[in-house]
């Protein structure tokens, strides 16, 4: 998997480039989760800003590997969202 | 005995003296049906993220109860008839608290280990005290 990534050509993912060296290798931010970092053991549904971070701008729940929330974190963080937007904390689907 | 948390959203053009019957009321509901009250809260106006009985307002009321299935239900059914509560959610905590103690135990078992193998004072003091004694020199 590794291996393909790194021979995959050169102009598919520009945007993720940074500087314009000849080098390849490209330094993304190691990405961490925020809950496992900030030692956030319960994931609070009535906590909006929190919650709010991890929900797309159409009010989805944004994908692990956008946001770098570990496995079990991510489950629990879906629940919280699923439960603010039950209680209308959040929207289910936001107008654009 | 099990911890709960119930929320519900009162429509916004009951008046604040109207909320705090309505929570005094629920309280007796609780109570009455062998709960314990742990806390209510007015969380206070809010708008809500989509429209609720055609309200695009809502006021929100937090109980954190202790008690049993039975309970929960009875509240529950008196919310349900209750015509200015708009919405109601209710959360069971206990097992989502439970874990958290859990890994809070870990957390601390794993820093004396790893305080005891490196005799090395933990890190977020170490950089806290030279910034300090900088700051009362300056």
């Amino acid at each position: 998997m590794a291996v393909q990534r790194s021979s995959s050509g050169e102009g598919e993912r520009p945007a993720r480039r940074e500087g314009s060296g000849p080098r390849r290798q490209y330094f993304r931010r190691r990405k961490v989760c925020k809950f496992c970092e900030e030692k956030i053991d319960v994931i609070d549904y009535k906590d909006v800003k929190l919650v709010g971070e991890f929900v797309s701008e159409r009010g989805k729940i944004l994908p692990r590997r956008l946001t770098g929330t570990c496995s079990p974190h991510q489950r629990a963080l879906a629940m919280a969202i699923k439960r603010a937007r039950n209680i209308a904390l959040l929207p289910f689907a936001a107008a654009v | 005995m099990r911890n709960y948390e119930i929320m519900f959203i009162v429509r916004p053009d009951v008046a604040d003296e109207e909320v705090d019957k309505l929570i005094a009321q629920f309280e007796g509901v609780a109570t009455g049906a062998g709960g314990k009250i742990e806390k209510t809260e007015k969380l206070g106006r809010r708008r809500l993220a989509y429209r609720i009985a055609r309200q695009r307002e809502g006021f929100y009321v937090l109980f954190k109860l202790q008690g049993g299935g039975d309970m929960v239900k009875e509240f529950e059914r008196r919310l349900k008839v209750t015509d200015t509560v708009i919405k109601f959610i209710s959360v069971r905590m206990d097992e989502a608290l439970e874990r958290a103690e859990k890994y809070k135990a870990l957390r601390a078992k794993q820093e004396s280990k790893r305080r005891r193998s490196k005799p090395a004072p933990p890190a977020p003091a170490a950089p806290a005290a030279p910034a300090s004694t900088e700051q009362a020199q300056a």
